[in-house]
């Protein structure tokens, strides 16, 4: 189960500290259209890049808040996971890429019909971002537009 | 990045690992499951077992009765 006791005890009283930002007032986007005719775009902070783009820079003072963007028809096997947290296991991402970047599983709700299709592009960031005020200012709204002009109407975001 | 996409008219939901932060930050729509760090769709190699959670999460986008922030815990069906 995901609980602050899987940490060490440096990353319990970090998370313990920290002040995280309170989305207020919270936007909202009524769905207008069945989910079968939406557009899904994936957005993930595990970190994944493809082979031939920048890993995340580790080095960052207060996090790495560019991001990839991941082009809907690449191959699952060539997402290579650079988070640079040693907070968690970083097995299973190894294994799968799908656990936290599920553009297999997204392949097979289109297949199913449960969704119209995927957006050309799907976004890749790394997690960890302890200051994130560049995230928001800057980076969030490119990364939102680059979305919107592939036509996103629906994003999962998944954690890691 | 959520309330960003919400702001430009792009429905969203995250899928959260830790509750109490997702009662913090209060995105729009999460779905809280019982996985640990690392895990978030459960376990590599386990294709129906992803999709549950992200059919599971799909589905908070379709509730015409929903106010945000809505967060909603997964419930798996193989427990």
């Amino acid at each position: 189960m995901g609980h602050a006791s899987e940490f060490s005890l440096s990353t319990r009283l970090l998370l313990r500290g920290y002040r995280w930002r309170r989305v207020d007032p919270v936007p909202w986007t009524p769905l207008d259209k069945p989910l079968s005719a939406c557009r899904l775009a994936l957005v993930s902070s595990a970190g994944f890049v493809l082979p031939w783009q920048e890993p995340f820079d580790d080095g960052q003072r207060g996090g790495d808040v560019s991001f990839r963007e991941i082009p809907a028809d690449a191959a699952v096997s060539d997402l290579h996971e650079t988070h640079r947290s040693d907070a968690f296991d970083h097995t299973g991402l190894g294994r799968d890429p799908n656990l936290a970047f599920p553009l297999e599983r997204a392949r097979e709700l289109v297949a199913m019909g449960r969704i119209a299709g995927l957006t050309a592009h799907h976004l890749s960031f790394m997690g960890s971002i302890t200051a994130p005020g560049r995230l928001v200012r800057d980076t969030a709204p490119q990364a939102a537009q680059r979305l919107v002009a592939d036509g996103a109407d629906i994003a999962l975001l998944v954690p890691v | 990045m959520a309330a960003e996409l919400e702001r430009r008219g792009i429905a969203t939901v995250c899928i959260q690992l830790l509750r109490r932060v997702a009662e913090r930050v209060r995105p729009p729509r999460a779905l809280w499951v019982p996985y640990r760090h690392g895990y978030p769709l459960d376990l590599p190699d386990r294709p129906a077992r992803q999709l549950a959670v992200m059919q599971a999460a799909l589905a908070l986008l379709e509730d015409p009765h929903a106010e945000p922030p809505l967060l909603v815990d997964y419930v798996p069906e193989h427990r």
